[in-house]
Order: structure tokens, then sequence, then C-alpha cells
């Protein structure tokens, strides 16, 4: 009976008790850095993409929401001819993210992307892509690379020494 | 005592006790949500007042469904038997001097006669809707509204005796000198649980259970037919909190500010009082509910009619 008292007591003393509400749209709440949202294509310093369309995020998708067609330019580089990501299918579980080679493919802290139609929500490269590195500022794949392609051959990349001569029988 | 202008009397308490209701739905979610620390609806109008009025025509724009599998006449006649029972007792609540529309010599046994057949509407309800969900839940309201009953009207009867009338005006009238809650307050505390079990609210909501029941015996309404047992609910609850303050609190009685300003206030305390039950405490399981009605509450009642009685016989 004393209980039944003393709960009710309590719950009164919550009359003075600061509300937890976050009021939402007029309050943002706070999203960290690494907050996995809506999901980017970024580029590369010198602007170009750091795609180079492997397929390792498509595979790695549980929900197989990533769709990806390869192809190759002029310089053997390669890149996606389309990209298309079903955001009504993601569940932003990262990874994707985890599983990009080039640090292309990144999760970033935005998750109001609601719609009134779900077609509006199949988003095509253009709507991915965006003008920065993103995440990963000043990394360029194809500069450490030692992959071959147009303008930049074997043994040229940073960090990198000029392949072996087995030519030679210099050591 | 009745009002020179009757038909104002009625308007203005019939347009009063349905404004209060309905505002109790925004009430009730600001308060449960201040307890829960939320804020509930505050995004209608001012303070979300206007919720209401959006709830209110969604529920008017809502399919009036009748399942195939009901008893038709008697499922259409349920929700109506609350909402009548409930305003017809509104009738002899005296507000403020004059402001009553009928001051009935019997005023306090009409209250208890109509909450009596207040129940039927539930038990109608629940058997009509041919749902074993909703009979149960009628069941357990036929049982827990008719042990309740029982000490609801014992309780009361210190009041009347301590008074020596049935008459509300003339029972407030009686307390000039001193507030009943202090001579009756077993009676107070025994009328505020009977209250509250005939209202049907937390913690005595077993005929409509949700977490047992789906919703009980108002499980297949839906539209302005669920509409009405919930305006009736809440109408039940102002027309206990106003009974309360009649009866224990000196209904209109207090210095300074109006009469009718005082009856207001005491009534939202004790409607205020209502919810934060709500707030607070659990569902009692059925057996308890009736062990603790027939087996504590109504011997309590017993004792406090005998011991009052005793005392005005002694004093007189």
């Amino acid at each position: 009976m004393l209980s039944i008292l003393k709960t009710i007591w309590y719950v009164f003393l919550h009359t003075f008790q600061k509300r937890v509400t976050v009021q939402y749209p007029d309050e943002k709440p706070y999203l960290a850095p690494r907050y996995r949202g809506r999901i980017i294509l970024s580029r590369d310093p010198d602007g170009g993409e750091r795609c180079v369309a492997c397929n390792l995020c498509a595979v790695a998708c549980p929900v197989s929401c990533i769709a990806l067609q390869a192809t190759e330019d002029e310089n053997g580089r390669r890149f996606p001819e389309f990209f298309r990501i079903n955001f009504s299918r993601c569940i932003f579980c990262g990874y994707c993210e985890e599983a990009c080679p080039t640090y292309a493919i990144q999760l970033t802290p935005d998750f109001e992307m609601g719609e009134f139609h779900r077609q509006n929500l199949v988003y095509e490269k253009e709507d991915l892509l965006i003008n920065g590195p993103g995440k990963y500022p000043g990394y360029n794949f194809w500069r450490v690379a030692g992959v071959q392609i147009g303008g930049k051959d074997k043994g040229q990349a940073a960090h990198e020494a000029a392949p072996v001569d087995i030519h030679s029988l210099l050591p | 005592m009745t009002s020179p202008y009757p038909m104002l009397s009625v308007l203005g308490i019939l347009f009063g006790a349905l404004t209060i209701a309905a505002g109790l739905i925004w009430l009730e979610r600001r308060l449960l949500a201040l307890w829960q620390d939320r804020y509930g609806p505050n995004r209608v109008g001012p303070f979300g007042l206007l919720q209401v009025v959006a709830d209110g025509v969604k529920i008017f724009m809502k399919e009036d469904w009748v399942p195939p599998f009901a008893d038709k006449p008697v499922f259409i006649l349920a929700p109506a038997i609350i909402m009548v029972t409930v305003l017809m007792s509104f009738a002899v609540l005296p507000v403020a001097p004059g402001i009553i529309i009928s001051d009935l010599n019997i005023g306090l046994l009409f209250v208890l006669a109509l909450s009596s057949l207040g129940v039927y509407s539930v038990v109608l309800a629940g058997w009509s809707s041919n749902n074993k969900y909703a009979l149960l839940g009628g069941m357990r309201a036929a049982a827990q509204m008719i042990s309740y009953e029982v000490f609801m009207g014992l309780s009361l009867m210190g009041v009347v005796l301590l008074a020596g009338s049935f008459s509300l005006p003339a029972i407030v009238e009686a307390q000039r000198k001193i507030w009943f809650v202090i001579p009756q307050f077993l009676g107070f505390v025994l009328f505020l649980i009977a209250g509250l079990a005939e209202t049907r609210r937390t913690p005595f909501d077993l005929p409509e259970a949700e977490s047992e029941l789906v919703a009980g015996y108002h499980s297949e309404y839906s539209g302005m037919k669920f509409g009405m047992f919930f305006v009736g609910e809440y109408l039940g609850v102002t027309l206990i909190s106003a009974m309360i303050t009649v009866l224990f609190f000196g209904g209109w009685l207090g210095p300074v500010l109006p009469p009718i300003v005082w009856f207001l206030l005491k009534t939202f305390f004790f409607i205020s009082f209502f919810i934060l039950l709500r707030a607070s405490l659990p569902r009692p399981r059925f057996d308890q509910l009736m062990s603790w009605g027939w087996k504590v509450m109504l011997p309590l009642a017993l004792v406090n009619l005998v011991v009052t009685g005793a005392m005005v016989l002694a004093w007189s």
C-alpha cells in the first residue's frame, strides 16, 4: 500500500524534471563524423572518379542494393559505366565502404532522404558522385597503385621503385 | 434553487461537459508525457490544443464499420447508452449556486443509478461484438463494475448521514463549516477507488486491458462509435471528479474566487490526479481486483457507515 503511494509520488516528481525529447525538425541531433548515412561516391584530389568498378561493394552488400557496370576509358583506366544504389533496400551497414579498395564509396552523416515515391530512392551515379575526396583528402589510387595506365607507366607511382630489369645481371 | 434560465444551464453544462471531455484527450496526453519526461502533442495550434480538433475531424471521417458477425442493433445501441447515462448524470450536478439543471431531492441516488445503467453499455458492447476478446472484456466489466458499485454507494452513505440529504446542492451547503473529506476521509478514499473502477481507467482498466484483450469490449468498434466510448470514458472521469468535489471537497465553496471557478479548479485537480494514477500504477490481476473489492473495500465501507452512524447518533 505504501509502495503504491510512493510510486505515485515519484511519478509526480517527474513534473519538475527535464524532458528528454529532441524536437527533431526544429532541433537537429548531433551526428558523429563516422555516422552511417547516405552513401556517396568521392573523387580523388585531381577531380577524377575514385571508383574503379571492381564490384567488391556490390559483392559485400548483404541486401544486393548496389548495381554497376565496369568500363575503361581511352587510357585503360577503369570506371563504372553506371553505378546505381537502391536506397529503399539499403540497410546502411557500411560493408561497401569497408570493402572498397580505393576509398571511393563512403557513408555520410545524413539520413534525411525521405521521398514520396519509392522510385525516387534509386540513386544513379550523378546523384551519388560528390565534388570532393570525402573522408580521405589527398588520396589518389592511381598515383600509388602499381598498375599501368595511359600517362603513367609501371614504377612511376609515388613511393614506388622502377621495375627490376630482369635482363640485367647487376644486383 | 434551480436556475432562472433553465435552458441556459442545460446548454452551458452540456457544452461545458463535452468540451472538457474532448479537452481531456489533450490534457491526458500532455500530462502523461510530462510525467514520462516527454512533450506530448505540441504541434497543432498553441500547445497542441488543436490536436483535439484534428482528432475529431479524423474520427468523423473514419469508416463506420459494423462487423458482419455482430448483433447489429445491440452493437449500434451500446455506445449510445454510455453517452446517455453519463450525460444524464450531469443533470443533477451543482456547478455553482443556481447553475444546476435539476435539483432532484434524490440527486445522489440518481447518479448512482445511472452509473449502474452504464454497465449495460460495456456488457452489451462486449456481447454484441461476437468476439471472444470483447466478450471477455464485457464479462470483466460486468463483474468489476457490479462489485465496485456496492461499496461505491455504501461509501457515500456517510456523507448522506452527515448532510442529512440526498440532494447534491444540500450536501454542498452542509459543508460550509468543514469539508466532508475530513470527517469522511475513509469514505473519500473508498469512493475514489470505486470511482476509478467505475470509469474503467487504469489501474482498473481490466475490461479493455490492451495488453491482454486487444481493446476489450470495444475491440470491434471504429469511427465515431469508438469515439463515443472514448468520450463516454472521459465524461465519466469528469463526472467522478466533479462528484468527489461536490461530496467531499465543498463543491463551489471557497474564498475570494467566484464559485464556478472553485468548482472547476477542484474538478481539474481530481482529473489530473486520475491521470497521475494512470501514469504511475500497473494493472492488478483480475482475481486480485475482485478479492480486493469484496474482502477489503466492502467491509471497510460497512465499518465506515456504522462508525459514522454511531457518531451522528451520539452527537445529535
